[in-house]
């Protein structure tokens, strides 16, 4: 119905999260990928989501510190 | 009689392997563990506590860890109870108001407001800084930002996080898309000075 389609970079945005975190169906990520194929604004978005998740990933390691580590091995029962 | 003593003090070393082994598994998981409590609670000093609560509690229960399973997830499980335990209560309702914010939201707004429209995607996370990003992290409310912690910086399955959290992965999967969506509003707010 004209009028009624759904905007396939719309669609894409909807698809993105699901292909990304590879749960997409192979006929759902196929047609993610034949749209990203001709859509550089949405496969623009795409690498800009990855590299987003990358950085957060990052940004968020902290490592733990020695002290606690060893309280942790404090806490084993004793032989 | 000296045979069942025998049969008795070998089941007691038997055990006694088992838990050291047992013990040093989950202290090997310990920094992972450790990753993932920093970014559920807000301060350093909580995630420690939280870490060493869930230590102790998981020596004492170690006889209920089935060998062969996810240990890391079973850790994770005590530790968000001992979590929620600890008064920060399950949101009844979390908001499921629909976002305005789709997927793409944050690299509009950064294109938006770049002078010349033109970004290169992949270097375009460099104008966040780590305190944008922990910031808007912890921004996110709770019930969300569990599902984000543990999917996307714990890298649990959505079915491990379901487990963890008690919850139906349906729920952890509309949790995690709307999650990363209050995320990046956050963060453009941050990055286009409008926090």
């Amino acid at each position: 119905m004209p009028g009624y389609q759904i905007d396939p970079c719309e669609k894409c945005e909807e698809a993105m999260q699901g292909y990304l975190d590879r749960v997409l169906s192979d006929a759902e990520v196929a047609e993610a990928e034949a749209h990203l194929a001709g859509c550089s604004s949405c496969a623009k978005r795409y690498r800009f989501e990855e590299s987003l998740r990358q950085f957060v990933r990052k940004c968020c390691e902290e490592e733990m510190p020695p002290e606690l580590k060893a309280k942790l091995a404090s806490l084993r029962t004793p032989l | 009689m000296s045979g069942d003593t025998e049969n008795g003090a070998q089941r007691v070393a038997m055990e006694a392997r088992d838990r050291v082994r047992f013990e040093e598994e989950a202290l090997a998981l310990s920094d992972q563990v450790y990753r993932v409590a920093r970014r559920l609670v807000s301060t350093r000093e909580e995630a420690e506590d939280l870490v060493q609560e869930t230590y102790a509690r998981a020596f004492r229960s170690w006889r209920s860890f089935t060998p062969g399973t996810n240990l890391r997830a079973w850790l994770l499980r005590i530790l968000t109870n001992l979590n929620i335990d600890r008064g920060r209560r399950k949101q009844r309702a979390p908001d499921e108001q629909p976002l305005e914010e789709g997927d793409y939201f944050l690299y509009n707004r950064l294109e938006q407001s770049t002078r010349d429209g033109n970004l290169d995607e992949e270097r375009v996370v460099e104008r966040l800084s780590q305190d944008d990003i922990v910031g808007a992290l912890s921004a996110v409310p709770h019930d969300f930002r569990d599902v984000v912690v543990l999917v996307d910086l714990g890298d649990f399955t959505y079915q491990d996080a379901a487990q963890i959290l008690d919850i139906p992965i349906g729920t952890v999967m509309s949790r995690l898309h709307r999650g990363r969506r209050i995320l990046k509003r956050e963060l453009a707010d941050r990055a286009t000075g409008e926090a």
